[in-house]
């Protein structure tokens, strides 16, 4: 009865490693905390030739600003602008309340080849608490930049850092004439954005692989659902699960990227299947007459959460991916529950929470049952955790345009990003890796 | 037998190049290929003109054809539901019952029945709810005498709205199955 094809497309709908500069994510914060630790980092030195490639040491402050936890001393205020340690007075820094200072240098080391060097000072101790060299090319600049970002937050909060990662995500623009869907790759920080795939019919659903190097969503290219693997390096794509009729959608990996849930539909019930992208098998994991749909794997990959009405109302379950035990509840906090997004850890369950006119996220502590709003929009969804588990990431409305957002899980945090131009959707943030360049 | 075969087919090759080299021979071949060219040509303007009947017969049909008459019932072809329910309504069904009958009585016309939900609530459950509001028109249809390879249906969700803004009469525009036939 299930179907599948394989098949390899070539560069109709796929255009890769297409960085677009007209569209920037601009990035306001919305609430920070109070407590937050005052930084200063000093405009970096070039050595090289020409101008420099970009601003390192403005990306490493803007970082550390959006994160919420550091108060960033103004540029304009610095009398002092060392770009060595032989050259700071940590008198005068004192004297500005300034408790962290960072400074470094860009080196051109051979045409091509850099070194992005940054030292990190506790200022009232008077010591160094970093200092690293990172090697690369004029074109990964900005991603040593994130992971210079990585070290010093984490050297300052105790928490691995998540600056060095990417987002994926929807762009729809419709007009009366024609209507493009774009499903986009971008730094963390929203710069850097590259065109996964195009489509005049809709896109959705985007489910990173746990290596960081596949994305897989759901196109509706061929007049419907189907389910798409792609590489990103080589936009080489698959399509891996299209049933004759109806619904293939909600692609999620289990953490050791061999299996894929879905979703699909035999007339109006909807159930979650496991798909072994090796043998290509299709196992069913719910048989229910409702609707069963948006899977994510537990942690241990035995487990599978997800949505559904059985019970009236959308509310999420949990069923044991081998053996056919009743699937449970897990959610009881207002009359809708649904699209969870599990941690990294595995504790927490972030949701699309509400009733019929105001949907907001909302974590529960799957230890305790504890429940939390963190979002305050009428119209909030698709939340995704940074791989950190300190930040979610989510779609909101901003004066009836889409736009993602960001709140730490302690609900303190927030702060936006939104695109120039047309509805912006269904972020999914990237595992922690080395290849998601 | 089979080297006989071979060997006559050769044999054969050979006559014909044999006779390609005489005279007479080509302005055969000149003459059958003018005759061929007036058959073909007047072959093409049989094919023309029963193109040209076939059109106007089925412009013909296409005036009869009540799917055609904006005043018929089948001039409706959206059935519209309530927030986050599947069933048809009952000032849909005669709509849904029209189109069965029209189905039934042309067993060559198809349908696609496209699903849609308003933007509350999640993305792939909105899918999954326009899927059971196509097929619940579906099954109708079916109940009523349609054949299955008449009907397909997809669902699009929230994806494709058919009126903007954020508003009870904007979403109740949007819980819909549009009834597309196929051309």
């Amino acid at each position: 009865m299930i179907r599948m094809k394989k098949w390899m497309t070539g560069a109709l709908l796929v255009l890769l490693a297409a960085p677009l500069h007209a569209q920037v994510l601009r990035i306001e914060i919305t609430q920070g905390v109070s407590g937050a630790l005052p930084v200063a980092v000093v405009p970096f030195a070039w050595d090289g030739a020409g101008a420099q490639p970009i601003d390192a040491s403005a990306v490493i402050a803007a970082n550390l600003q959006r994160s919420g936890r550091f108060r960033l001393f103004p540029e304009a205020d610095m009398v002092d602008r060392p770009t060595e340690a032989a050259r700071v007075n940590f008198q005068t820094w004192r004297a500005f309340g300034v408790d962290n200072l960072v400074i470094g240098r860009v080196r051109q080391t051979s045409p091509g080849n850099h070194a992005l060097q940054f030292q990190l000072f506790d200022v009232l101790r008077g010591q160094q608490l970093l200092g690293y060299s990172i090697p690369t090319s004029a074109t990964n600049l900005r991603r040593a930049a994130h992971i210079a970002s990585d070290m010093i937050y984490e050297q300052l909060t105790g928490e691995r850092g998540a600056f060095a990662t990417r987002i994926a995500f929807i762009n729809a623009t419709r007009t009366a004439e024609v209507s493009s869907y774009v499903l986009f790759v971008a730094d963390a920080d929203g710069e850097n954005q590259q065109v996964v795939v195009r489509s005049p019919e809709p896109l959705m659903s985007p489910a990173w692989s746990p290596d960081g190097r596949r994305l897989a969503y759901v196109s509706f290219e061929n007049r419907r659902p189907e389910v798409f693997v792609q590489e990103l390096a080589t936009g080489t794509r698959e399509r891996v699960s299209a049933l004759g009729e109806g619904v293939n959608g909600a692609p999620a990996w289990s953490a050791d990227g061999r299996r894929l849930a879905l979703a699909l539909n035999e007339g109006a019930r909807v159930n979650i299947y496991v798909l072994d992208m090796e043998t290509r098998r299709h196992t069913r994991v719910t048989n229910g007459s409702a609707i069963d749909t948006e899977p994510v794997f537990s942690a241990d990959g035995r487990f599978i959460y997800f949505t559904s009405d059985r019970g009236g109302q959308p509310q999420i379950y949990r069923a044991a991916v081998d053996g056919d035990s009743r699937a449970q509840r897990v959610t009881f906090e207002g009359n809708y529950n649904a699209r969870p997004a599990l941690s990294p850890d595995g504790r927490l369950l972030a949701v699309v929470n509400g009733n019929d006119r105001r949907f907001r996220i909302g974590l529960y502590d799957l230890e305790t049952g504890a429940f939390r709003l963190l979002s305050d929009g009428r119209f909030d969804e698709s939340p995704s955790f940074a791989p950190n588990g300190r930040l979610v990431i989510y779609a909101t409305e901003d004066r009836g345009t889409g736009v993602l957002a960001t709140v730490s899980v302690d609900g303190r945090v927030r702060q936006r990003l939104g695109l120039a131009q047309g509805d912006v959707r269904e972020p999914a943030w990237s595992p922690y890796t080395d290849a998601t360049r | 037998m089979f080297t006989i075969r071979s060997f006559l087919i050769v044999a054969l090759s050979a006559a014909v190049l044999a006779g390609c080299q005489t005279r007479p021979a080509v302005d055969e071949d000149e003459a059958a290929r003018r005759e061929a060219e007036r058959a073909a040509a007047m072959q093409a303007e049989a094919d023309r003109q029963r193109a040209e009947a076939e059109r106007i017969r089925e412009q013909e049909a296409m005036r009869a054809d009540p799917l055609n008459d904006p005043t018929s019932i089948l001039a409706q072809r959206i059935v519209y539901f309530d927030f986050d329910r599947s069933e048809v309504k009952p000032e849909f069904m005669a709509v849904v019952q029209a189109h069965a009958q029209y189905l039934s009585r042309n067993p060559n016309a198809r349908v696609t029945l496209e699903g849609h939900t308003d933007e509350r609530g999640s993305r792939e459950y909105n899918v999954a709810l326009g899927n059971r509001r196509a097929q619940a028109v579906r099954r109708m249809l079916m109940f009523h005498g349609v054949a299955d390879r008449q009907v397909e249906t997809v669902s699009y969700g929230e994806e494709k709205p058919a009126a903007r803004g954020q508003n009870e009469d904007a979403w109740a525009r949007n819980r819909r199955v549009e009834i597309l036939y196929a051309r």
